[in-house]
């Protein structure tokens, strides 16, 4: 019987303990989600579109759930140094220039990339600050 | 207290009519207002008897090269309201927004012979007709409907600041090279202007949005 309720109590804090662990995670998430958004909304909505839905053949759309996963660890390099030259998206192509991001904090790369590949139907997840300083180191 | 009938009768009257009176003057106006310079003249009538009338703000002459390197002038806008603005294809401000916003417009009024856009570019360096085409092309626009105008910095800035009322400079400080306001400009088949629209506001758009029909139904 008190083997029983000390196994109880055990998993009943090991669990609470993975549980609180995970809504701080989830926390630290929502927190970068919110301040991707406005971010967003400043930087990136003027020619993506408020649903991600890009402009004509000007402005690739952000709803390419594949493209971005293929390119998680390019996207902090596209922030930040822009883009030029031809890019299939979705199927199409786009040729278009897309501004550099120059002075543009890591932190705040990263708050973007959480805010949009978490929305517009992709839904990949946290990402890093620690990530994106290796993604641009590793950019070219 | 005992009330009187007749008196307050009187009273709710005038407030019921005083009422009324508000809420009547609050109706939207059938007409759209005439933005501009105006003029007092007088004008003769044909028996000889003089009258005030007066002298709207009218779009000038123009001549310009358009997408197709075809000079364009006012005869291509006539008996047709127009909306216009200010722009270039290498903005990265507010352009965009303001051309998704008369992208659907154009797209709702597509088979509207009445009913034109205009577009005039400020980068006088770089947005020569081909570079106007394909930025057309790639909003999506076709056909000629919507004109996308290039021309010298002169008469395109004048147009923009006498005219439509649109302050527009070249800026070495910004990082586009240009700086310029996001008006679209509603212009009647008589030239004049009767409404001027945040091409960036969604309320503004919607505005623009329901006086688009009010201002064909005046032609009607």
């Amino acid at each position: 019987m008190r083997r029983t309720l000390i196994s109880a109590i055990f998993f009943l804090t090991v669990s609470c303990i993975i549980y609180s662990c995970q809504s701080t995670d989830r926390l630290q998430q929502d927190m970068y989600f919110v301040n991707g958004r406005d971010l967003y909304i400043t930087h990136c909505q003027n020619c993506h579109g408020r649903n991600g839905e890009g402009l004509g053949e000007l402005a690739p759309p952000l709803t390419d759930t594949v493209f971005l996963k293929e390119n998680k660890e390019r996207l902090a390099g596209f922030i930040k140094y822009g883009l030029e030259g031809p890019i299939t998206v979705g199927g199409k192509v786009y040729d278009e220039k897309m501004p550099d991001e120059k002075n543009m904090a890591d932190i705040d790369i990263t708050q973007l990339i959480v805010y949009i590949t978490n929305s517009f139907g992709n839904k990949q997840g946290m990402y890093s600050t620690e990530q994106v300083a290796a993604d641009l180191k590793n950019y070219k | 207290m005992m009330l009187n009938p007749i008196k307050h009768l009187k009273t709710f009257s005038v407030i019921f009519f005083t009422s009324l009176a508000l809420f009547s003057s609050c109706k939207n106006e059938d007409k759209l207002p005439i933005y501009g310079h105006r003029e007092a003249v007088t004008v003769k009538n044909e028996d000889g008897t003089s009258r005030i009338d007066s002298v709207y703000q009218t779009i000038p002459d123009f001549r310009l090269l358009n997408q197709d390197s075809v000079y364009i002038t006012n005869d291509k806008f006539k008996d047709k309201i127009y909306i216009a603005d200010f722009f270039f294809t290498s903005c990265t401000s507010i352009c965009p927004v303001m051309h998704r916003n008369m992208k659907a417009i154009y797209d709702k009024y597509k088979d509207n012979q009445d009913v034109m856009f205009l577009s005039h570019t400020i980068d006088f360096k770089y947005d020569k007709p081909a570079v106007l085409k394909k930025y057309a092309k790639k909003l999506g626009v076709y056909g000629d409907k919507w004109q996308f105008v290039y021309g010298p910095k002169e008469e395109v800035y004048n147009l923009a600041e006498k005219s439509y009322l649109t302050a527009v400079m070249e800026d070495s400080t910004n990082r586009d090279g240009y700086v310029h306001q996001g008006w679209l400009i509603l212009i009647d088949k008589d030239r004049r202007m009767r409404g001027a629209y945040d091409g960036t506001d969604d309320q503004a758009i919607a505005k623009l949005i329901k006086d688009i029909p009010v201002l064909l139904a005046e032609y009607k």
